[in-house]
């Protein structure tokens, strides 16, 4: 028994359809719950209450990039091993990402307008980010354009290679430029250990319930991508008879 | 109703806009896999 | 390889082949930038190493689908697939002709176009400098591009998507370069940055390239 038996799409299929209810499960509860609770924290005394959006934007932050690593490990796998799942995989996680990464950008433009007295700032973490959506769009907008599925996942998983490179070259080149332009402007949000457990548990059970609503969103999604997949099968296989 | 206080619009906008945008995609991937469920069981069906 | 080069010089280089259209692009942009910020010299000398970087990123666009694209109608494509020239080496061979054709005149005009925008004096030698380390990078990477979206409709519009994004280090590094030239700062951290970039990019990204053109012809 090896993990590799999940690349037969059968399998797969099985396993994830047993597994999907308590994934499902989980995410709703602990997505609604890390948020509610997050919701009813009291207002930090420098943020008043808008530290609240933080519940809504670290996960989902977290979630981007995660999404994007998936993506890779994904594409190395469908590249070096060829299994069709593991292609489908990589394209299921892609619009989950987009998303994540637009909340976190979103969630934190209206953050930063009162913070810090504007919607947008070029601080190196939003610029990485934009970065990072614009990377998402190029890969979505190739699976999208490229008709044979195969050649799609070929191009895709590439693209992913070196679009992961850029993607951390940029992260480094960005923060290189903008300590160029204002030094030591950090506009960072409070990071772990000066934040209270008021804010760090439910923080916690938020990223847990965006961690497995991606894991569900994704597995649905390759659901849907095998099915597709095989309905194409069978209406060729229909066409040829 | 817990006060937000002079912060309101921003914090309801951006679990607003945070939450519509999940809302979306979780909406559109069940909606996808439904259509394509139902077209692949057609098929079967016919096949 | 030579052979090739010299060929798809001379294709480039021939009436309808488009030379020196990436030039005029740049010309338009550098002359469209001061209606759209205003005449002051201030202002310009200001943005002018971001804009002429911008400019030159730009026009380096515009000719990269015509990297694969047109061989890829005719059919000469496949053949050099099939050649004892390695994929990999044709992708370097092609990146070098755009790079001959559109990167070198771009790096060679772009002082007199800096002129146009109140460039500050120091900054001239860095220009020069910076674009000839970046510009190769960025035919490479555009090689890298027009390869994946080869023989794609509307190839085009995806290409420019797929390929931007992965210009950002080298316009970061680039523009910082002739920026802190121009200021009369130290600019010799960013251009072996950017040097650096160019030398991976060179070493690497050819074989991405001539894998995803392998893809494209199966």
């Amino acid at each position: 028994m090896s993990i590799w038996e999940y690349a037969n799409p059968v399998k797969f299929m099985r396993a994830s359809g047993a597994v999907l209810p308590w994934v499902v499960g989980g995410a709703a509860i602990c997505t609604l719950g890390g948020l509610i609770w997050g919701f009813l924290t009291p207002d930090d005394f420098k943020q008043g209450s808008t530290v609240k959006i933080l519940f809504l934007h670290v996960p989902a932050a977290l979630m981007a990039i995660n999404c994007w690593m998936m993506m890779l490990v994904a594409s190395l796998i469908w590249i070096v091993r060829r299994h069709h799942v593991s292609a489908l995989a990589a394209k299921a996680a892609a619009p989950v990402g987009a998303v994540m990464t637009l909340i976190a950008l979103i969630t934190g433009a209206v953050w930063g307008q009162p913070m810090w007295g504007t919607w947008w700032e070029w601080d190196p973490r939003l610029t990485s980010f934009l970065i990072l959506f614009l990377f998402y769009l190029g890969y979505i907008a190739l699976w999208e354009a490229v008709e044979d599925p195969d050649s799609a996942a070929d191009l895709t998983g590439v693209l992913c290679l070196v679009g992961s490179v850029f993607a951390l070259l940029s992260r480094y080149a960005v923060l290189f430029w903008n300590q160029g332009l204002h030094q030591g402007a950090s506009l960072s949000v409070a990071s772990g250990e000066r934040m209270s457990a008021t804010y760090r548990y439910p923080l916690y059970l938020a990223m847990l319930g965006f961690f497995l609503l991606t894991v569900a969103l994704i597995l649905i999604r390759t659901r849907t991508e095998i099915r597709r997949r095989r309905l194409a099968a069978l209406l060729a296989r229909e066409n040829r008879a | 109703m817990i006060d937000l206080g002079k912060y309101t619009v921003t914090v309801l906008s951006a679990y607003g806009a945070g939450i519509l945008l999940l809302a979306g995609i979780i909406l559109q991937t069940i909606a996808a896999n439904a259509r394509a469920r139902r077209a692949l069981e057609e098929q079967e069906k016919r096949g | 390889m030579k052979a090739l080069l010299i060929r798809d010089l001379r294709l480039a280089t021939r009436a309808g082949g488009g030379f020196g259209l990436a030039l005029a692009f740049f010309l338009i942009v550098c002359t469209l930038v001061p209606f759209g910020v205003g005449p002051q010299g201030g202002t310009l000398a200001l943005i002018a190493p971001g804009i002429l970087w911008v400019g030159a990123l730009l026009s380096c666009l515009l000719s990269l689908d015509r990297i694969f694209a047109l061989d890829h109608e005719d059919g000469s494509l496949d053949l050099l697939a099939t050649a004892p020239l390695p994929l990999e080496g044709v992708v370097a061979s092609k990146a070098l002709a755009h790079w001959l054709t559109t990167g070198l005149p771009l790096v060679l005009a772009a002082p007199v176009f800096g002129i146009l925008l109140h460039l500050p004096g120091p900054g001239y030698v860095w220009l020069v400098l910076s674009l000839a380390l970046g510009t190769p990078a960025l035919s490479v990477l555009g090689a890298f591009g027009a390869a994946v979206t080869v023989g794609l409709r509307r190839g085009g519009l995806l290409l420019s998507l797929l390929v931007l994004p992965l210009y950002i280090p080298t316009l970061i590094f680039g523009a910082e370069a002739v920026r802190r030239g121009a200021a009369g700062l130290d600019p010799w951290t960013p251009l072996v940055f950017l040097a650096a970039i160019t030398l991976a990019v060179l070493a690497l990204v050819p074989f991405a390239a001539a894998s995803a053109l392998r893809v494209n012809l199966r």
